[in-house]
């Protein structure tokens, strides 16, 4: 697990990309994994299905802070049927290692949030899917 | 320097095999958990092993002998569990945990006793296990919940405790803070509390482990604690209560082992403490339970305190140094005030980050909130990591916990 902190996991904890909020969001989405206490708010600015911009604010691990902006990174200009469909396989390839079973909740907490922000209801967890 | 009584630790440590386990990386188990759960020794997992394999069977009514064996140890081990807290066989109810014990006086006490317009005095410090029963249960009778406050440094305020006592029915209190490890001043509080007319509840979760407990002297009228955090197995726990209030107050659950006798519209209660054990009990934790309690009578509760006490001081000193690059220590950090629990973060790695490291060292602390949610709030912090000790504790674990802080601030680098 110590093998998982490498530098661009780090630098994505210590300058989270895409922090903040959106003046107005077209959808968004808040959670905490009650585990741990994780938090994280995603908002969304869809324009013809499009997401074009996106912002996470939240407190938490490394891993949840780090996959969340990593994420982020990752669904600008998806489209937002594509973005409710992802599966943990991104967040899986943004942190290029295997997470440990015991931080895997940590890990998808952002995805969690980004997919019941794209539904408009509370989605499941996706390593559970 | 601090003299450990290391022969005494050595020999302790031997009596606890999963101590002598590797981890699946082949580091050795350096467990600071306690506060969560305690390991248990050869002589209680022994007496499990008896139970099931000598004289497995119910207990009070059999006439055979292995029945009667069983009944025998079953109350032989709750007249031990009351001697180690200075108290009658009676008083001593059978539960599956702290939790339970204080839902009983929750509902069977509290729903006879209190009242709209009552208020319940607890404290700022407590696990959710001392606040959401009375929180429950002053929605349902319309009684107010006050709160002794706690300072910064994890120690409750007690400038205003006369005015905050004022028209108290029942003070619900903490022994020793499971997040900071904070020795709530009971000798300043109850004397108060009792002139204030108001019953006493202690927390004892953290407490009975940990110190030496008279409830006698303490003059409490309830003290909860659970059997797994003092090398105890799970699922056994007790609630001590003064034989006049448990005799007066109903029954909180219904079925057999309570009654004396039942008819098909009315039923008359048994004597204490089996009034309030309805259905079979849970035999061989109990056994476990008396054993786990002579262990530590044998190592004797001053020692228990004064080791506890010691390696604190010791972990203090070794991870002072640390704080200069971002270690913060939460609580009172003072040996005298504390019982064996560190609370900290260390710089802006952030307490499930600091477990993970931990354990790929074979070090087990816990990270989060510690059950303590209102607590974290006003301190304002999101999470933090844990180290607790108990008596298989030396100064190894402590050196190894600095080490591990070390690796910590290399993987993160700080
Ligand atoms: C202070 C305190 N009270 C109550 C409890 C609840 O104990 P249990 O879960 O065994 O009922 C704990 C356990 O963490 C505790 O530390």
């Amino acid at each position: 697990m110590d093998d998982f902190y490498r530098d661009f996991i780090l630098d994505h904890y210590r300058n989270p990309r895409n922090q903040g909020h959106l003046d107005a969001p077209s959808a968004s989405a808040e959670d905490l994994n009650p585990l741990c206490g994780d938090r994280i708010r995603m908002e969304l600015d869809v324009r013809d299905g499009v997401i074009r911009d996106v912002r996470f604010s939240g407190q938490g691990c490394a891993i949840s802070q780090a996959s969340a902006s990593m994420l982020t990174e990752s669904i600008k200009g998806m489209r937002l049927e594509d973005a409710a469909k992802l599966s943990k396989d991104i967040v899986l390839e943004n942190v290029g290692i295997g997470i440990s079973p015991t931080r895997m909740k940590c890990a998808m907490l952002g995805l969690r949030v980004l997919k019941s922000a794209a539904i408009g209801e509370i989605a499941g967890w996706p390593d559970e899917e | 320097m601090i003299a450990f009584d290391e022969q005494t630790a050595q020999r302790v440590i031997a009596d606890f095999p999963i101590l002598a386990r590797p981890t699946s990386r082949g580091k050795r188990l350096v467990y600071l958990d306690s506060a969560a759960t305690s390991q248990k020794p050869n002589a209680v997992i022994d007496a499990l092993d008896t139970y099931y394999r000598e004289y497995n069977a119910n207990i009070h009514r059999g006439v055979y002998e292995i029945a009667a064996r069983a009944t025998d140890e079953f109350e032989a081990a709750r007249a031990k569990v009351a001697r180690f807290i200075n108290a009658q066989p009676q008083e001593i109810i059978w539960t599956r945990n702290a939790t339970e014990a204080i839902n009983l006086v929750a509902y069977s006490w509290g729903a006879h006793n209190l009242h709209a317009g009552d208020v319940i005095l607890t404290t700022e410090i407590e696990h959710h296990s001392n606040l959401v029963p009375w929180q429950v249960l002053a929605e349902r009778t319309g009684a107010t919940l006050r709160f002794i406050p706690v300072d910064g440094r994890g120690e409750l305020i007690l400038d205003d405790i006369d005015r905050l006592l004022e028209g108290v029915k029942l003070l619900a209190i903490t022994h020793v803070s499971n997040t900071l490890g904070t020795i709530t001043p009971l000798e300043r509080i109850l004397p108060k509390a009792r002139a204030a007319g108001a019953t006493i509840l202690v927390d004892g979760a953290q407490g009975a482990p940990h110190l030496p407990v008279d409830v006698r002297a303490l003059d409490v009228d309830f003290y909860a604690f659970s059997g797994h955090k003092m090398l105890a197995p799970t699922g056994i726990g007790v609630l001590y209560g003064k034989r006049a209030l448990l005799e007066a107050m109903p029954p909180f659950l219904a079925g057999g082992d309570m009654i004396r006798k039942v008819g098909y519209e009315r039923t008359s209660f048994n004597d204490l403490p089996w009034k309030f054990e309805a259905g079979t009990s849970n035999i061989a934790d109990a056994i476990g339970f008396g054993v786990a309690v002579e262990y530590l009578e044998a190592l004797g509760m001053d020692w228990v305190r004064a080791h506890e006490r010691d390696l604190l001081s010791y972990a203090f000193e070794r991870l002072a140094p640390l704080e200069a690059r971002g270690l913060a220590i939460y609580g009172p950090k003072d040996p005298a005030r504390s019982s064996g629990v560190i609370s900290f973060n260390f710089a802006d790695i952030h307490a499930h980050d600091m477990a993970s490291i931990l354990d790929t060292e074979g070090i087990c602390i816990r990270a989060g909130h510690h059950c303590t949610m209102p607590l974290m709030d006003k301190m304002g912090w999101s999470a933090t990591a844990r180290a607790s000790f108990y008596v298989y504790n030396t100064a190894a674990d402590v050196d190894a916990l600095v080490e591990g802080l070390e690796k910590a601030a290399r993987v993160f680098k700080l």
